[in-house]
């Protein structure tokens, strides 16, 4: 499959080499700097530059791409690279980091999934020490009613 | 109206200003301490409201709700689009408007929802094209779906409207001279103000009536 990430962060490189040994996938950063994290023998394809540009998503063959995952630290920022992939460029899977949960609930109903780490993190750290058995991603992913406003 | 603006700079000052003049409830949000307290020796506390305008717990407290329109004028394209969304879709908001820095955002941002974009690099390119000369009629904008115009006149000396005062002018119906550059300045303009060689003059027109104010501005080629 085609994997296109956008951000280099820990989460970014993470999930661009452990999903590079049997995906094509490509890398897309605006900071030269951060893909040091990808190490210097991997087999991701590299290109500097911003998700938001359309030179840069034609350069990472964003058409043929079968996932996105926006997962740079600026939540408006992978709000709307994810619509640019999908309402654009017809991509079938969009995944978004948005760490603002409030924001991540308010795109999960207009029909994005986007992922908010404090929530998975706080949940998953919550049932480790009640002894509880860890539950599906869903379950954690969402906007906990002690938050609403 | 009640008018939310979210960015404080340039743009989002001009505009809370000129909204303000024109009686509107205006509130600026900027999310920066230092910039927001600026903002608030310019345009009064009142008018002026620190915090994120993306995040939930802002726009609750700014009164989304009850906003006629909502204008996202921050450097961020991606900040603009997120405003405008969240406003339509979290709190049905009549108009969202959005600037845009990047051209080729524009008809994404539309698809995307927002009701209408400003782009300052569109405004700049079109004028380019139009290759703004002396005494011409520039348009800078079209607004109410092309129906009206915004159009900027650089007067030489040989303009027929120099020498004059602006009631003197028999402008076209429902036209409006809405500024002046002179000098470097932005000056208004009433009835009394004299027109001068080498202002710049802003002007709202019907499309319809757009050559009609050329003639009375710029002097006839031929």
């Amino acid at each position: 499959m085609n994997v296109v990430v956008f951000g280099c962060g820990r989460t970014g490189a993470t999930l661009a080499l452990t999903l590079a040994a049997d995906h094509q996938v490509t890398v897309i950063e605006q900071n030269p700097e951060a893909l040091k994290r990808l190490g210097y023998k991997h087999n991701c394809k590299v290109i500097i530059g911003s998700g938001l540009d359309e030179e840069i998503m034609a350069k990472a063959n964003i058409t043929n791409c079968d996932v996105f995952f926006a997962v740079t630290r600026g939540d408006n920022t992978n709000l709307f690279a994810g619509q640019i992939a999908r309402i654009k460029y017809n991509v079938p899977k969009v995944c978004l980091r948005v760490a603002d949960p409030h924001r991540a609930e308010a795109y999960r109903v207009m029909g994005y999934f986007c992922i908010t780490p404090s929530a998975l993190l706080a949940g998953m750290m919550r049932d480790w020490f009640l002894d509880n058995e860890y539950k599906g991603i869903d379950t954690y992913n969402v906007l906990p009613k002690e938050l609403k406003l | 109206m009640y008018v939310i603006l979210v960015g404080g700079g340039n743009v989002g000052i001009h505009l809370a200003k000129k909204l303000l003049a024109h009686d509107h409830e205006v509130l600026l949000l900027e999310k920066d301490a230092r910039q927001a307290q600026k903002l608030a020796t310019i345009l009064g506390d009142e008018v002026v409201f620190l915090g994120d305008g993306c995040e939930i717990s802002v726009q609750k407290a700014c009164g989304f709700g009850r906003a006629d329109a909502v204008i996202a004028v921050t450097g961020e394209d991606e900040d603009n689009l997120v405003v405008c969304q969240m406003a339509k879709v979290m709190w049905k908001v009549k108009r969202a408007l959005a600037r845009v820095n990047d051209p080729s955002h524009e008809k994404l941002f539309i698809q995307l929802g927002v009701d209408d974009v400003i782009s300052a690099t569109g405004i700049i390119f079109n004028m380019l094209e139009q290759q703004i000369s002396s005494d011409s009629l520039v348009p800078l904008a079209a607004i109410a779906k092309g129906n009206i115009e915004v159009v900027e006149a650089h007067l030489s000396h040989r303009s027929p409207a120099v020498g004059k005062r602006v009631r003197e002018l028999t402008l076209p119906v429902q036209t409006n001279i809405v500024w002046i550059n002179r000098n470097g300045e932005g000056i208004l303009v009433d009835g009394d103000t004299e027109i001068t060689a080498g202002d710049e003059i802003v002007a709202v027109v019907p499309t319809d009536h757009a050559e009609e104010l050329r003639r009375k501005l710029v002097p006839d080629s031929n």
